[in-house]
């Protein structure tokens, strides 16, 4: 129909599958975020410690280099590719999908949830579970990029470097990273989303975003003090994290909590979460 | 087979403890069907019930004889939704939000967009199409939603309030609107409004609910046939002779006092018998009211019952 015409015709022509139309929600969503200056300077900064990385693992594959600026042979025995730098590489890499976290997931749900969107999303052949699906997404994918798909990277330039046997030996941490990235943002994920439905103004969810993890550390530290036990640990997020991935790249860790109770404590909060973004996130509100 | 637009078959809807609908029994076929009923007589719930929103304790319903327990991914692409309460993204676009509900509703990319133009061109909202949604006065809200109700080109059109808020003029266009999509015989329309005006001007089988009941039910169209022949006189004068007169000629008459009466005529009555009654007794006849029964008429019945 021309739009000169102004007259009403109905739509006749093909229909997209439905299984893809989770992904409608992704490109919108992209589309808003992009818009964000903040949002790009801080994303474009958060490849610098892997570039750091490249560096050093050149560089530990290549001593010679290092003779050529005439540093000492000790000095450069101390480079090393390890488990440990990938850890490190999910310690710092997991802080700034954290903080994007906290600046991103806020302005994904409560913009629907704020002016009634949800019944027009509803109305429609998507159901809630797409909603959730096409919304994580957004996130999934940008902490991706900046998480585990530069971690395999750095673990192929290494792998490229060292040679067959040292890839080999050490192919599982690569699968431990994945892994664990993966759990990571999965749980920054629903944390954000659950936020993001409950707290309709923006500024207030990204604060509470970091407060889940601060408030969270600073209360399990008050109760592990106050109770002698070491089961408050279990609220600190960052340290339950650090405690898996620790299990993951095979390295000791000093807390006192299990690996298993970690584990746990991660899929009873990607529970709870859930379970919030279930009651938010339908056509109307229930009000009591 | 043709199927009814909507059938409701003892469908019941219960919050905790709280009947909301109760067993509700109907088949609807008609192109405009409007939803009529006071404050709290489940007409909202019973369209979110349709959409497949909320679950049913009892019954069933089917809408094109997709039943909407089981088949609600298939009834919601065929249904647009307009619902009743602000529904829109502020820092979208017009354009952008009725592109992505259309994409949402299935419609490829570029389909969407195109679609998106011409939805907004249609109700009117062409020129402020690139305006954030957020930036609009109510009257654009509500045709926003209209367009993203009909971007996907509906079978069935579920209008909740749609006139809500709306100035006269805004009123009208969106009531020439409704009338407009009604008359391209493409798409059935469900319309549910507190204004009995609306359903009258659009709707062509109307259903009155009341607590959760169904109290009436009518073709609009047989009810304005039914009675044509119904006429309000004021009179001066002795008037019971006359009402006498009429009422033996087949008429139902209800004397209303201060020489005013109500007649239901026989379908053979002709008019100018009232005039020669009226003559032959020196009645005056001040006024004769010539008019059909109103909804407002059929509303009120209803309400009493």
């Amino acid at each position: 129909m021309a739009v000169y015409k102004r007259t009403y015709a109905a739509y006749q022509g093909s229909f997209t599958p439905a299984w893809s139309r989770f992904m409608i929600l992704h490109r919108y969503s992209f589309a808003r975020l992009w818009q964000s200056r903040f949002l790009v300077m801080f994303f474009m900064a958060s490849f610098f410690y892997p570039l750091g990385c490249v560096a050093y693992i050149y560089l530990s594959n290549n001593l010679s280099v290092l003779s050529s600026f005439g540093i000492p042979a000790p000095l450069s025995n101390f480079l090393k590719v390890d488990s440990s730098l990938f850890l490190y590489f999910c310690w710092v890499q997991g802080a700034f999908a954290y903080l994007l976290t906290a600046f991103i997931g806020p302005s994904l749900v409560s913009p629907d949830l704020v002016n009634g969107a949800m019944p027009l999303y509803l109305c429609r052949p998507f159901s809630r579970a797409e909603y959730v699906l096409g919304k994580m997404s957004v996130l999934i994918f940008l902490l991706s990029v900046v998480t585990w798909i530069p971690g395999l990277i750095l673990f192929v330039i290494q792998a490229s470097l060292a040679g067959w046997e040292w890839t080999t030996a050490n192919a599982w941490i690569a699968g431990a990273l994945m892994l664990g990235m993966l759990v990571w943002i999965t749980v920054l994920s629903l944390i954000a989303l659950a936020v993001s439905a409950w707290v309709k103004w923006k500024i207030a969810a990204g604060g509470l975003v970091l407060g889940v993890f601060f408030a969270g550390a600073g209360f399990g530290t008050a109760l592990n003090s106050v109770m002698r036990t070491q089961y408050g640990t279990l609220l600190n997020l960052t340290q339950v994290m650090y405690t898996i991935w620790s299990q993951l790249f095979r390295v000791g860790t000093t807390e006192g909590i299990s690996a298993r109770s970690a584990w746990i404590c991660l899929a009873v909060v990607c529970a709870i979460c859930l379970w919030m973004l279930l009651k938010r996130v339908r056509p109307f509100e229930v009000v009591k | 087979m043709d199927h009814p637009v909507i059938e409701l078959a003892g469908l019941s809807v219960r919050f905790g403890n709280r009947d909301i609908l109760k067993d509700l029994r109907v088949s609807l076929t008609g192109r405009t069907i409007g939803l009529l009923g006071p404050n709290g007589a489940g007409k909202s719930t019973l369209i979110q019930t349709l959409l497949g929103f909320v679950p049913l304790s009892g019954g069933s319903a089917s809408i094109f004889g997709h039943d909407i327990r089981h088949q609600t991914r298939e009834l919601r692409a065929l249904v647009g939704y307009m619902p009743e309460n602000d529904a829109f993204i502020a820092n979208l676009t017009a354009v952008s939000f009725i592109r992505m509900m259309g994409e949402l509703a299935g419609l490829p990319p570029e389909a969407a967009l195109e679609r998106a133009h011409e939805v907004l061109f249609y109700v009117g909202l062409g020129e402020a199409r690139y305006r954030l949604l957020g930036t609009y006065s109510l009257g654009m809200k509500q045709l926003a939603k209209l367009a993203q109700a009909i971007v996907h080109g509906p079978r069935l059109l579920i209008l909740d309030e749609p006139t809500n808020g709306l100035d006269p003029p805004a009123r009208i266009r969106m009531i020439r609107l409704i009338k407009e999509m009604k008359d391209t015989g493409r798409m059935h329309i469900v319309l549910c409004s507190h204004l009995l005006r609306d359903v009258e001007e659009t709707c062509e089988e109307v259903l009155i609910l009341k607590k959760g009941r169904i109290v009436h039910y009518s073709n609009l169209e047989e009810e304005r046939r039914a009675n044509k022949r119904f006429v309000e006189l004021e009179t001066v004068g002795e008037e019971k002779d006359f009402t006498g007169a009429l009422t033996a000629m087949g008429c139902e008459c209800v004397a209303a006092g201060f020489g005013r009466i109500k007649a239901v005529l026989p379908p053979d009555f002709e008019l100018r018998e009232i005039y020669r009654l009226a003559a032959e007794r020196d009645l005056q006849l001040r006024r004769l009211n010539y008019r059909r029964d109103t909804l407002e008429d059929i509303f009120l019945k209803a309400m009493e019952a």
